[in-house]
């Protein structure tokens, strides 16, 4: 679609967004690295953290820090409130149905350990199969295989086309009547590239098969609404989302939830404990034993209501241009290879330089302040995939602008210039 | 004193640090150890075996240690530039020493170049493997 001048501003009501102001919201931005202005192109790892989010971690541990659901007095009374307004908060965000259909967790990687062990115990046997697809990050394939081996089931495997398309079509011959579930990573942490969730979920629900979908680097990038999706679970982490680490979602179906057993035991998750008998508490507590991140929690809602406020939509808006920006650049360049080809990136771009293995690429960009990952992404299935030992990523995320991207560029070229097989004129003797 | 006239491990440690004391910033540095690691022989592709590799660097790293006339001779590499460019050094500190005193050494050049302050810790410990079994393979030839 091409829009004129005076059309795209009627249809695209999105402001756009003050990068330069944006910026000052994170003061970690300002600080230099080896003696340069830092460049933060790692948010697929782990995003920085906003003022407001900072502050209400601060807040709360100044002022109402206490354990929640637990005793009667005024600050755990104020802590249990706090903790369930950003439930509803992330109800909200996610468009689940209710509360109690929202887990906290430690992270995506602990909530798809939940859901592998608890509907593992109940609703795996000898012979049943899982399917995951082939650009797994390792937190959404460890789990099952692990879930697997100890009830004797298959893990199968969607494959993937080099260019990064998901071989959906792949689905039907691969679900049996064995199949007792698809977790699926909606976007790909190394690629970028948004799976067609709705495709699978959709051929997965005619044959009766339920959907995980690890949402890990989906949630910064497009609105996310589980029930239009219609998956059966959906995970994120909070520090990916610009909110303190240890502190992720699992959202599940009501129908799943009530029937999956507990993961974890122990404290804060049962009604009566009997000699015998013990009864579990009600949605979503039976899934949150222990003393659970409170701070981390809030520090969830407060990032959601960051992002609301500055406009989901030209966050987005503004992540895609970067995004557009990065990858044309990038495949300009010679001696670079980037990673599949889909119409659209979300949030990350992979590549490799000629002749340069990936941690020196990163070791040199450091030092220029750009810090980048460099490695596998926890993804060797794909690295093995592509042939290649590692891969150089940069990602972006709200704050991030086109000059840091040209910055990155010129690191390439440097890194290159360094790397060339011609021996440097510089000599020490 | 050693008998024969060769520099001793200390000495040559003391003039790696010199070397380096003298290149201003970080991207220099990285020049000359991609320098030091493009005149580092290569290890032939048939010794890159299992048993040659060593486990816990983010790079691929592959040490032969060998013995000639009473020294070690170490032969090793890496399939990433930075790393080749520490191999050689180490190798150069090393190198045609006699068993006893790598495995006594104390390789604190490391330190005093800032090379292993600006290795991630995972990357650091994958140097301190590399030297770890430089001086038990010495250590295991002491007394042949
Ligand atoms: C796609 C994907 N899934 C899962 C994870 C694991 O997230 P966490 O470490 O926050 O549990 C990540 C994090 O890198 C990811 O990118």
């Amino acid at each position: 679609m091409v829009f004129t001048g005076t059309t795209y501003k009627k249809i695209n009501t999105a402001q756009v967004l003050d990068v330069d102001k944006v910026r000052k919201d994170f003061p970690i931005l300002a600080r230099r690295v080896n003696g340069r202005p830092l460049i933060y192109l790692d948010n697929a790892a782990t995003c920085q953290k906003p003022r407001a989010v900072v502050k209400r971690i601060v807040d709360f541990y100044t002022r109402n820090n206490s354990n929640i659901h637990r005793g009667v007095h005024a600050l755990s009374e104020r802590a249990s409130g706090e903790f369930e307004a950003a439930r509803e908060t992330v109800r909200q965000f996610l468009n689940a149905r209710s509360t109690r259909e929202i887990v906290f967790t430690q992270g995506t990687t602990d909530a798809i350990n939940l859901v592998a062990d608890s509907f593992g115990a109940d609703f795996l046997s000898k012979g049943d199969e899982i399917i995951v697809s082939g650009m797994e990050h390792h937190s959404n394939v460890l789990p099952w295989q692990r879930i697997c081996a100890r009830r004797q089931a298959a893990l199968k495997v969607l494959p993937c086309e080099h260019n990064g398309r998901l071989r959906v079509e792949d689905l039907d011959r691969l679900i049996t009547e064995n199949t007792k579930l698809i977790a699926l990573v909606y976007v790909s942490n190394v690629l970028g590239v948004r799976n067609p969730v709705e495709e699978v979920i959709r051929r997965a629900r005619a044959r009766g098969v339920p959907v995980l979908l690890d949402g890990a680097q989906a949630v910064a990038h497009f609105e996310v609404d589980v029930r239009a999706l219609d998956c059966d679970f959906f995970a994120f982490s909070g520090h990916k989302l610009y909110a303190d680490t240890g502190i992720g979602v699992l959202y599940g179906k009501e129908q799943w939830l009530r029937i999956l057993p507990p993961y974890r035991t122990g404290g804060g998750m049962v009604q009566s404990v009997g000699p015998e008998r013990v009864r579990y508490a009600g949605l979503p507590l039976k899934f949150e034993a222990g003393t659970m991140h409170v701070a981390g929690a809030l520090s969830l809602e407060e990032a959601i209501h960051y992002l609301r406020k500055l406009g989901f939509d030209s966050v987005r808006a503004h992540q895609r241009r970067l995004m557009d920006y990065a990858e044309g650049r990038l495949r300009a360049l010679d001696g670079v290879t980037v990673y599949a080809s889909p119409s659209r990136r979300y949030g990350a771009v992979s590549f490799t330089i000629d002749g340069v293995h990936p941690y020196d690429a990163g070791l040199i960009l450091d030092k220029l302040g750009i810090a980048v990952r460099s490695g596998t992404h926890c993804a060797e299935p794909l690295m093995r995939k592509y042939g290649v030992g590692g891969m150089v990523r940069a990602s972006f995320a709200l704050y991030n602008t086109r000059d840091e991207v040209d910055a990155l560029i010129e690191g390439i070229r440097r890194v290159q210039e360094l790397c060339g097989e011609c021996k440097s004129t510089r000599s020490l003797q | 004193m050693r008998e024969d006239a060769s520099i001793s491990i200390n000495e040559i440690q003391e003039q790696i640090i010199r070397e380096m004391a003298r290149l201003d910033d970080w991207m220099e540095k990285y020049e000359y150890l991609i320098d030091l690691g493009r005149d580092l022989p290569p290890m032939e592709t048939a010794l890159r075996r299992d048993e040659y590799s060593i486990a816990g660097c983010q790079s691929q790293v592959w040490l032969m240690p060998r013995m000639r006339d009473g020294r070690m001779n170490y032969v090793a590499d890496s399939d990433a530039k930075i790393t080749r460019g520490i191999i050689a050094l180490v190798l150069r500190v090393l190198n045609n020493q006699p068993p006893r005193d790598i495995a006594a050494a104390e390789l604190y050049f490391l330190d005093r170049t800032g090379l292993r302050s600006n290795l991630s810790p995972s990357r650091a410990n994958g140097l301190a493997a590399i030297v770890k079994q430089m001086k038990a393979a010495a250590a295991a030839r002491m007394n042949t």
